[in-house]
């Protein structure tokens, strides 16, 4: 079953280096993934973030205002595998 | 056995963070042996090792510049190890809460105040100030919150400290702090609601946000590592070359030169130095090194401490940022009133130190 990862982020380089650790650990762990970016802020209220970047696995919002390291996303995705 | 068994376990779970605090207190103790090892060695590199003559020009712009770029280095990886441990305590999702139902007033003393130790960055303004303004935090308090955490910023403080004294970081950080209760006062009492984006009132947040996460003392303090090389390492070029400008206009530009362009008999010195900072946004660690020399040669304190307050807390990103919520109505009003707060804080530091 394929895993949607959300990186919630204007842009910033934060959301960059989160976008590169989920890339990492999706290649890592060799799930099936799809990965997709959000800028727009509307969105992020959505899933309730107050501070960017945040990462949202299977539309559940699992990180925000930080950069979660690739062991940690390692972690969530074989929760949602 | 039971009891034994029990223990191991217990002793087993309670191993990292003793050993996390094991590792911060060696750390400790090498830092601060560190620290006072650096005005020695400068010394002995400058006036021993490179042989540069005593009271020469050079030979004071070489030794400052040797002790000020250690010193405030450590200084940096100090604080902000500390600070992002302690701010690893709170989220802008509390903060969000011990200021919801507050009112004008109480409220923005409080949001100032969280501006401080809340966890956030410049590009978190927008969703932060929509996640406010939705949970019915008022306009003004929003705003105290917004101008407390840019300005008054750990690098900003720390290199205050190391260059000027405890002094200046306090009256920087006391300023600050009323600057920021002050305009969000203002701004509240302006009644602006109408100047907000109208897609944010529309907005509603989602009510899953975070779970809260329960961290060991063994993970705050490797976060709080992670942050404190990402920052070091992001701005130890400009406290070098700050340092560096620092230290050749201490030790080439004549005293007092500057008396008569930036000290305190000059009124519009303070205006001007806020004009002049507006559409500068280069971060403290490059600006303040430059602006204590500066002050060494002439400068009035209060108007070097406009100037910063221009640099760090007006800045044009931020402004641009901030546009896709508030209507430029409302970024002028914004920029009017703290423009203001910090021209009457120049005023006055300069009439305290006029005697």
């Amino acid at each position: 079953m394929t895993i949607h990862i959300k990186v919630l982020g204007p842009g910033c380089p934060n959301c960059r280096k989160v976008e590169l650790n989920v890339q990492t650990a999706v290649a890592q762990s060799g799930v099936e993934a799809s990965i997709e970016k959000v800028t727009d802020y509307a969105e992020f209220a959505r899933y309730g973030l107050l501070a960017t970047p945040g990462l949202v696995i299977n539309e559940k919002l699992v990180s925000g205002g930080r950069i979660p390291t690739v062991e940690a996303i390692t972690g969530w995705l074989k929760n949602n595998a | 056995m039971l009891s034994l068994k029990s223990f191991i376990t217990h002793a087993g779970k309670d191993r990292p963070d003793r050993m996390a605090w094991g590792v911060v207190l060696a750390g400790a103790v090498l830092w601060l042996s560190l620290y006072r090892a650096v005005k020695p060695v400068a010394n002995w590199l400058t006036y021993q090792m490179l042989r540069l003559p005593q009271d020469s020009h050079l030979g004071e712009a070489v030794a400052f510049f040797l002790y000020d770029v250690p010193k405030i280095l450590l200084l940096l990886s100090g604080i902000v190890f500390v600070m992002t441990t302690l701010r690893s305590f709170f989220t802008p999702e509390q903060t969000r809460r011990l200021l919801g139902g507050k009112r004008l007033g109480s409220g923005n003393v409080l949001a100032a105040l969280l501006g401080i130790i809340t966890p956030f960055c410049s590009c978190s303004a927008v969703p932060l100030f929509i996640g406010f303004v939705e949970a019915g935090i008022p306009l003004g308090v929003t705003f105290s919150f917004l101008i407390a955490a840019p300005m008054i910023n750990e690098i900003a403080v720390v290199m205050l400290f190391g260059l000027f004294g405890l002094k200046t970081a306090l009256i920087y950080v006391t300023t600050g702090l009323t600057i920021a209760v002050l305009a969000g006062v203002i701004i509240g009492a302006l009644r602006l609601e109408r100047y907000v984006e109208d897609f944010v009132w529309q907005t509603r947040m989602g009510n899953a946000g975070l779970e809260r996460e329960q961290l060991t003392w063994a993970e705050r303090f490797s976060r709080a590592w992670e942050n404190t090389r990402a920052i070091v390492g992001k701005v130890w070029p400009y406290v070098v070359i700050g340092i560096a400008v620092g230290a050749g206009i201490h030790g080439f530009v004549p005293e007092e030169a500057l008396a008569s362009i930036m000290g305190k008999n000059v009124w519009w010195s303070v205006p001007a130095a806020v004009l002049l900072g507006i559409p500068m946004y280069s971060n403290a660690a490059g600006i303040i090194p430059v602006v204590q020399a500066l002050m060494a040669k002439g400068a009035a304190l209060g108007t070097v401490l406009a100037f910063m307050m221009s640099v760090i807390a007006l800045s044009l990103p931020e402004m641009v940022i901030l546009r896709r919520v508030l209507k430029p109505q409302l970024i002028i009003v914004f920029i009017s009133v703290m423009a203001l707060g910090i021209v009457l804080v120049g005023y006055l530091f300069n009439l305290i130190t006029l005697t």
